[in-house]
């Protein structure tokens, strides 16, 4: 239960850090840039002279925002346009999957970057396309867990009850594939926080000056050599709370038995 | 039984051809959703009616979109994949140094990663909850966690400014000789490999260890069969398969997404010709990137496919989907 551990404490700073934080994030915090960690700066300063330890704390939040944002959207219309597509199959099926196929191929950070390029790096937009991209590789597991369920006497039987199509989605095949589904989320939350934060370092999420990890790390990593500390304690932001993900999925999947290898979806 | 494996790859091939055909389309399309047109996102903030006018013309982007969209099409199986409108050059003479460029950093991973990571798997899956498995999976844990910036970033500081054993970044032409290129290729091909690395161990060592509790192994076991014969030749064959193909998945999925990787180490492959076509907003340029890139991620996938059929033949009629 490290991973919920590490999880709830990010989740905690970002809610709670605006109270907490000792300095303005985007102002000089008083002393010289480049500063090394001390009493009065727990993380050092950056090139600007800003408090990294304040900078760090606040550097999750707009990254958090959208991503979780985004991951409930993409499980939400991807699990549902899924299980549809399992349960009615067809030509309609065939089709979307196809579809599906293509999307799939098509790099994502290249179609994030033209999205942010050319829209714009507004929330809603980062959301948006967030959602989109992370829900069509949902769809395709949401579908193979319908396949299996489809088939079993609870949905056959609604089938012969004429129950609508809709009310057997929501009421025969959603609480079967929930738990998984939730499982598929969270894995794809940790990606979809590393597409987003490499989004940032490369100019196109969050904008400066606006305290963000992956703006931190693209600022500060030139004169790593000078101030190693404005490049590592966003990094550990990032990494501890991915790792917390990744540890918090291992341990939601071995508990409902989807920690096999046929289980894992790319 | 020549001729069914005949037609399973012909068909495998036509599928991944028409996967193909839709990704055109559906770049296209996603092109057309996107508000403006190349005219007016090139010229940007630059635009005047004047200008733009001239540019549609000059792009055709007059034409209704069915005909821009089969102009493209039959300018690409030609080979012409447009004028790039940043570099006033066609796209092509960027394209394939480029491609070639990033699929030798992909191709480097690959080759160093997938046999380590195999290895290192079936160790970890071997020594199950002991200390070589506990410290193989905490590797995993970080590689797979770390952002490939930060990975790339410390790599950068411990072998080129700290001990100057490497460049940090390429300092060559696009179009340099690949032996020249070699150098500058190190410290990506790392970073790449540390990625790939713990996405490959993790699904090596889960997969071995299934395998292990598969009922034909046990079998294997209780007639006294040598450990190291039970492993080879009855855990492992059946555990390669699932992880040929989801490795597959992640290498297609890396050379996609070599953009980050390749910013870092400001290395000329076709990560940052998109990156930069994106900052120039020069769109027939990440038109021609994606359409590559998708058609790279399928043959990755296909050729998995097949390499899949040919190691375990029971799969030869399962894996249709």
């Amino acid at each position: 239960m490290l991973g919920l551990l590490f999880l709830a404490v990010h989740l905690l700073l970002a809610a709670l850090s605006p109270l907490v934080v000792p300095y303005d994030p985007v102002a000089f915090a008083g002393g010289a840039a480049f500063a090394p960690p001390s009493a009065a700066h727990l993380f050092g300063t950056d090139n600007l002279g800003r408090d990294v330890f304040t900078r760090t704390l606040l550097g999750g939040r707009v990254a958090l925002l959208i991503t979780l944002a985004g991951i409930g959207l993409a499980v939400a219309w991807g699990g549902l346009l899924g299980m549809v597509l399992g349960l009615v199959g067809g030509w309609l099926d065939e089709a979307l999957m196809r579809l599906v196929d293509a999307m799939l191929a098509i790099p994502e950070t290249i179609f994030l970057l033209l999205i942010a390029g050319i829209v714009g790096t507004d929330h809603v937009v980062l959301i948006l396309a967030l959602g989109f991209l992370y829900g069509v590789g949902v769809i395709r597991i949401a579908r193979t867990a319908t396949l299996t369920l489809v088939a079993q006497d609870f949905v056959l039987a609604a089938r012969a009850r004429g129950e609508h199509q809709h009310t057997i989605v929501l009421r025969e095949l959603l609480p079967n594939v929930l738990d998984m589904l939730l499982v598929e989320g969270a894995l794809r939350w940790s990606w979809m926080l590393l597409a987003f934060s490499a989004l940032s370092f490369l100019g196109f999420g969050v904008a400066p000056p606006t305290p963000d990890w992956g703006v931190m790390i693209a600022q500060n990593r030139s004169t790593f050599g000078i101030a190693p500390w404005a490049t590592l304690f966003p990094s550990a932001a990032i990494g501890s709370l991915i790792i917390g993900i990744n540890l918090f999925v291992g341990v939601l999947a071995k508990a409902i038995g989807l920690d096999r290898v046929d289980g894992i979806t790319v | 039984m020549v001729e069914l494996m005949l037609t399973l790859v012909l068909q495998r091939l036509l599928w991944s051809l028409l996967v193909f055909a839709l990704v055109a389309v559906v770049i296209f399309v996603l092109l057309e959703l996107l508000p403006g047109d190349a005219a007016t996102a090139y010229l940007g903030r630059t635009a005047t009616p004047a200008r733009t006018a001239q540019l549609r013309e000059r792009l055709g982007l007059d034409r209704p979109a069915v005909v821009r969209f089969a102009a493209w099409t039959s300018g690409v199986l030609r080979g012409d994949f447009g004028t790039s409108l940043a570099r006033r050059a066609p796209v092509a003479t960027f394209l394939w140094v480029r491609l070639r460029n990033s699929l030798l950093l992909g191709l480097l991973a690959t080759l160093i990663s997938v046999p380590l990571a195999l290895l290192l798997g079936v160790l970890a899956g071997l020594t199950r909850d002991r200390w070589p498995d506990l410290l193989l999976s905490l590797l995993a844990l970080f590689s797979i966690s770390l952002p490939e910036f930060v990975i790339g970033t410390l790599l950068i500081f411990s072998f080129s400014l700290h001990f100057t054993l490497l460049p940090a970044v390429t300092l060559v032409d696009a179009a340099a000789p690949l032996a020249e290129l070699l150098p500058y290729t190190v410290l990506p091909t790392a970073t790449l490999t540390l990625m790939l690395s713990g996405y490959l161990l993790s699904l090596m060592r889960t997969s071995i260890i299934d395998a292990l509790r598969s009922e034909h192994v046990q079998m294997a076991r209780l007639k006294g069969l040598p450990p190291l014969r039970v492993l080879l030749w009855h855990a492992l064959p059946g555990a390669l398969a699932p992880v040929v193909t989801a490795s597959a998945m992640i290498i297609a999925w890396i050379i996609g997404n070599l953009v980050v990787v390749e910013a870092v180490f400001n290395y000329p492959g076709i990560g940052t010709l998109a990156l930069n076509a994106i900052q120039d907003r020069d769109l027939p340029m990440v038109q021609a990137i994606v359409l590559v890139l998708a058609g790279c991620h399928l043959l990755i996938n296909l050729l998995a496919d097949l390499l899949t059929l040919a190691l375990n033949p029971q799969l030869r009629t399962l894996r249709m989907r």
